[in-house]
Parts: C-alpha cells; sequence; structure tokens
C-alpha cells in the first residue's frame, strides 16, 4: 500500500464518513453550547466583578482565578471522574459542557471587564447627568461599546472552546475525535483521523481568518 | 446681588476633598431660579468640581445641597434631582454608536417613559433650535466639534431642566467653532432657564452673565455683576487673573 492509499484511502473514507458526521454534530452541538453559555456566564461574572458589594466581587475573583487556572483536560476529568464518588453522575455530554462552559466563562469575563473598562468615564457621566438607571447605563451606552471593542478576542475565544471539545473525547463523549479514533480501530486505517484533521480545520480556519479580518477593522478604526 | 429670586440651589459649607487635595473649601453659593452664573478662575481652582457636586458627579464631603427643595444624598432622591439637572460637558460625552437624534431622544424614553415617537419628535425639534435638524442620523464622528457640543446641549435639553450646568463647553473647541456653541447658549439664557456656566470666555460672560463667581484655591473669592467683576475687581487675586487672561 502506498501512503497515499494509507493516509487518504477515499474508500474508508467515504466507509466511515456518516460516523465522522455524528462526530461532528455532536462537536458541534457541544462546542456552541458551550460558547453561548460561556458568554452569558462571562459577562454575568465581569458585571458582578466591577460592580457588586465586595464579598460577592473577592468571591467572583477567586471563581475567575480557579477556572482561568486550571487545566481543561484535569476540569473535565475531575467532574466526569471524581463527582460520581459525591453521588453527582454526569453524562460524557453534561461533563463537557459544563466543564468548557466553566473555563469560557471565566476567561470571557475577563474579556468583557477589559471591554467595559475601555470604554470612556465621560460615558457613565453622561448616563448619569441623564439619569438613566444603571441597568440603562449598561444595555444602552456601555454594553454596545464594550461589544464593539472585544469581538476580535471573544470570537477568538469561541475558537479555543470549539478547539477545545476534542478533549471531550477522553470522557467517551462520541465527538468528532473519538468518532475519528473509533473509526481508526474498525477500518485499521488512519484515513478517518485524517479525515477528522480536515474537518476541523476546515471549519476553524474561516473563523480564524475572520478575527485577523475583525481585529484589523478594529484597528483601523472602522465603526 | 439677585435676591428677589428664590434660590434653586443652595449650596452650604460644601468641603470636598481628592485624597490629600482639598478642591473646595467651605463653598456656599445659592443660585436664584431664572439666574444665570458663570463661575471663572484658574485651573484647578474648582469651579469644575464645584458644579459637579451639584448633580453629584463628584460626591462631597462635607455641606449640604439643596436643588430645587430637595436635599441631594445618595440613593433615589438622586435620580430625581439628576432629571432636573442637565449638564453640557467639555468633551461632549455624546454616545459614539447612537446618531444625533437618538442621543437626544434616549434618556425622555428610558426615563421620562416617552415613547420613541414621541421623543424623536421632540429630539428633531431641540436639533432644528441649535440649528442641527439636517445632521439628526448622522453619528458623532460625523460631526465637527462644534456640531457635537450643539448636540450635546439638545440632548441636556432634552429632560426639559431647570437648571442647565456647562463645564467648560468651549474648551475643547477649536476657534472657529466657539462662536456657534456659546450662540446656542446665548439664545437658552433667554429662555429663563437657570444656567450654570464654568468658562474661560470672558467675554461671552460679560455678555450673558447675571452674576459672574470667581473662584481661587477652592474657595468663591469674588462674585457680583459682570460689570463689578470685569470693571471694578477688588480681590488682587481676581485682579491678577483678569490680568492673565484679558491681556492676550
Amino acid at each position: 500500500m502506498s501512503v497515499f492509499e494509507t493516509f487518504l484511502n477515499w474508500d474508508v473514507f467515504v466507509r466511515v464518513l456518516p460516523l465522522l458526521l455524528s462526530g461532528l454534530w455532536v462537536t458541534f452541538t457541544l462546542g456552541l453550547l458551550a460558547i453561548v453559555l460561556g458568554f452569558a456566564g462571562g459577562l454575568l461574572l465581569a458585571l458582578l466583578r466591577l460592580y457588586a458589594p465586595t464579598p460577592f466581587r473577592q468571591i467572583t475573583v477567586a471563581f475567575i482565578d480557579v477556572f482561568r487556572a486550571i487545566p481543561i483536560l484535569v476540569l473535565l476529568v475531575v467532574t466526569y471522574y471524581a463527582l460520581p464518588f459525591l453521588g453527582i453522575r454526569l453524562s460524557p455530554f453534561a461533563a463537557a459542557a459544563s466543564s468548557l462552559s466553566l473555563v469560557s466563562a471565566a476567561y470571557s469575563a475577563e474579556i468583557f471587564r477589559a471591554g467595559i473598562q475601555a470604554v470612556a468615564r465621560g460615558q457613565f457621566e453622561a448616563a448619569k447627568a441623564l439619569s438613566l438607571s444603571p441597568f440603562r447605563t449598561m444595555t444602552d451606552v456601555v454594553l454596545p461599546q464594550a461589544i464593539r471593542v472585544v469581538i476580535p478576542p471573544i470570537t477568538s475565544n469561541a475558537i479555543n472552546v470549539m478547539k477545545d471539545t476534542a478533549l471531550a473525547s477522553v470522557v467517551a463523549m462520541p465527538d468528532l475525535l473519538k468518532q475519528a479514533t473509533q473509526a481508526q480501530a474498525l477500518t485499521a486505517n488512519p484515513t478517518p483521523l485524517i479525515g477528522a484533521a480536515v474537518i476541523y480545520l476546515a471549519i476553524l480556519l474561516p473563523l480564524v481568518r475572520l478575527v485577523a479580518l475583525l481585529e484589523k477593522r478594529m484597528a483601523a478604526g472602522h465603526r | 446681588m439677585e435676591t428677589a429670586m428664590r434660590p434653586i440651589i443652595r449650596m452650604t459649607d460644601i468641603v470636598k476633598n481628592f485624597g490629600s487635595f482639598r478642591a473646595l473649601t467651605d463653598v456656599g453659593l445659592d443660585v436664584g431660579e431664572g439666574e444665570i452664573v458663570v463661575v471663572i478662575g484658574p485651573s484647578g481652582s474648582g469651579k469644575s468640581t464645584l458644579i459637579r457636586c451639584i448633580n453629584q458627579l463628584e460626591v462631597h464631603d462635607t455641606g449640604t445641597i439643596e436643588v430645587d427643595g430637595h436635599t441631594v444624598t445618595r440613593g433615589a432622591g438622586l435620580a430625581a434631582v439628576r432629571a432636573e439637572v442637565g449638564m453640557v460637558f467639555q468633551s461632549f460625552n455624546l454616545f459614539p454608536h447612537m446618531t444625533a437624534l437618538r442621543n437626544v431622544a434616549l434618556a425622555p424614553v428610558r426615563v421620562r417613559g416617552l415613547s420613541w415617537d414621541e421623543a424623536n419628535q421632540r429630539a428633531r425639534k431641540l436639533l432644528t433650535r441649535v440649528g442641527l435638524e439636517s445632521h439628526a442620523e448622522k453619528y458623532p464622528a460625523q460631526l465637527s466639534g462644534g456640531q457635537q457640543q450643539r448636540v450635546g446641549i439638545a440632548r441636556a435639553l432634552a429632560m426639559e431642566p431647570k437648571i442647565l450646568l456647562f463645564d467648560e463647553p468651549t474648551s475643547a473647541l477649536d476657534p472657529e467653532m466657539v462662536g456657534e456653541v456659546l450662540d446656542v447658549m446665548l439664545q437658552l439664557a433667554r429662555t429663563g432657564v437657570t444656567m450654570v456656566i464654568v468658562t474661560h470666555e470672558m467675554s461671552f460672560a460679560r455678555k450673558v452673565a447675571d452674576r459672574v463667581v470667581f473662584m481661587d484655591a477652592g474657595r468663591i473669592v469674588e462674585q457680583g455683576p459682570p460689570e463689578q467683576i470685569f470693571d471694578a475687581p477688588r480681590d488682587p487675586r481676581l485682579r491678577s487673573f483678569l490680568n492673565a487672561v484679558l491681556s492676550h
């Protein structure tokens, strides 16, 4: 067998494609859920960190620090293999989704905080002088400006979350990577792994380009 | 002085510290309803801090402030006071992600509960009043400094405030744009709204003020009608200040 036939075997690829696609679907749902939950959680954490009364703020800081420090793989293994000893038994999907969301929320929180702090003090003062409520100040004045600033780093973070979904294969999550390794064992051929790598690239490369574009647009000061 | 007017702002024994720097020392100032008070003085003399205390953008350390009969404190009462007090900033502070129209209409909708239709209609009238009816749909970045500041004035007016505070409204403007902003302020002064203006524009102060207040080193040093302040200054600090600003 030539190298070509070994690594890029068309027959094998066609045979395992349904398996890969089912894995891709799982990867996609998991990634999207973790991205959405991570952003929502991150925004909440950022607001708590900036504006909550002192004890809550300190708790939030500790929470953010812990989940930025812990390796996702470790968190994943702990939630899946250690929590059952406490009687908490999560499905692979739930374990992966909660781990990824928590870590993503911690990172997003720091991004959102930087974005909110980048909004000029005069904007807060103008809102105060107009008697806007703190809630309206955030939703009408501060967040629209902050979010524009954080679009590139937050998209970058979304890419990381998508990539990190592959870690879920260690807790028997039937995601794209897991299905590819299964298929590889089944067919005794590495083509499914190459196929999976190509699919990851096909999804993530355009996103990486998008971030670069967004950053360039930001730097140029476009609205 | 304007003793016949009912005081709409009463500031008594105001002290404000920034760390170890005392920005205001026992300042007392009453402003009558409809009165135009212009505050002058060297930079760092506390004039901006003084007017920023009126709507509590700076929180004073001791002393009392009453606005239209309400004592200014933290909490729910403060929102009511702020709704009566409009402010125009040195750096405009327009909301950059909103059109001029939206900048003006926002607070009436969010604070006064107007519908967007109503608020937009009113905002258009105000923009017309400041000569910007054709710029309603533009974003602040598309406007000149003078135009931005006029939107800032329209935005403050949209809340129909009883009191307007101006914090060096022309200091950030190119010289050729100062006139258009002062013209709008002059127009406003004739409408009977109470105005407290911090400015370095001395000829404007002379033209518009009922009373000029001179501050130095956190205190009110001298005050009186413009003729007295500019033509017969008594305090040596006021004299040397006027010499410095009027000689060039």
